[in-house]
């Protein structure tokens, strides 16, 4: 039998959002995006097996401001879904379930996303002429 | 009055018909994947970008590269689709579009697994 008092998942216009629900959909959202880079990354190394003219379309498609664009999502979204699966790793060793130890931890992820895709990107825009 | 036993009438039978393969697996490749995207990303950016054709087979051929390349196929797509389950699972009502996805996206992923692994063989041995 149903029981009409068990918790219910959070009804998301009246649930206040707070870091930790955020992360969360934030963990999903860049994984289905990741799932994405997944196909590119196999249409790009598919494209190296087809020769030079297929090779210099895919490299052009990927190095347009779009490509440039969707890369650098992707490099957020890789780099995001890592810090945060450490953290998913380490809940899962019993560590850092206490509310503050998770906001820190949180917090933590999102710097270490935002600075990872900014080294990316002063890395690559540094070593090459891409613009 | 149940002549089952407890254990008898929960084992193999949770919402999602499974047990603990699909979390455990998820947690392996995850675990794996941690090295090898950084290898990847930091491969990538700091030799391919605006390469040409012969500086990525160069590459993609050198020492153990080809090993990295396809274990982190192998580990991203395994992962990819455990984790593209979850939300189909999540967010499907009907059995029939939920079936119809997860088939989609499982075998989706194993084609593109495939392609890739054989593209990496082939950029490793020559055409």
């Amino acid at each position: 039998m149903a029981n009409p008092n068990r918790p219910l998942s959070p009804h998301l216009q009246v649930y206040r959002p707070q870091i930790t629900s955020i992360l969360s959909i934030t963990h999903r959202a860049t994984g289905i995006a990741l799932a994405g880079g997944a196909v590119l990354f196999s249409y790009w190394i598919m494209a190296a097996t087809y020769g030079p003219d297929a090779f210099s379309t895919a490299q052009a498609v990927l190095g347009s401001w779009f490509g440039q664009f969707v890369l650098w999502g992707m490099t957020f979204s890789l780099f995001y879904h890592l810090g945060n699966g450490i953290r998913h790793l380490a809940w899962d060793v019993g560590w850092g379930y206490e509310l503050d130890k998770m906001r820190i931890s949180g917090w933590l992820t999102v710097i270490f996303a935002v600075a990872m895709t900014v080294l990316t990107l002063v890395i690559v825009y540094s070593a090459a002429d891409v613009v | 009055m149940q002549m089952r036993s407890h254990l008898g009438r929960v084992r193999g039978l949770g919402s999602s018909n499974n047990g603990v393969q699909h979390w455990w697996m998820q947690r392996l490749s995850g675990i794996a994947l941690v090295p090898l995207s950084l290898w990847f990303v930091f491969s990538v950016i700091g030799l391919l970008i605006n390469a040409d054709l012969a500086t990525v087979t160069n590459w993609v051929g050198q020492h153990y590269n080809p090993v990295l390349l396809i274990l982190f196929v192998i580990c991203m797509f395994h992962h990819a689709q455990l984790g593209l389950q979850v939300v189909i699972e999540d967010y499907t009502r009907s059995e029939l579009t939920k079936v119809t996805l997860l088939v989609t996206v499982k075998l989706a992923a194993l084609l593109l697994c495939a392609c890739s692994i054989f593209a990496v063989i082939r950029l490793t041995f020559g055409a």
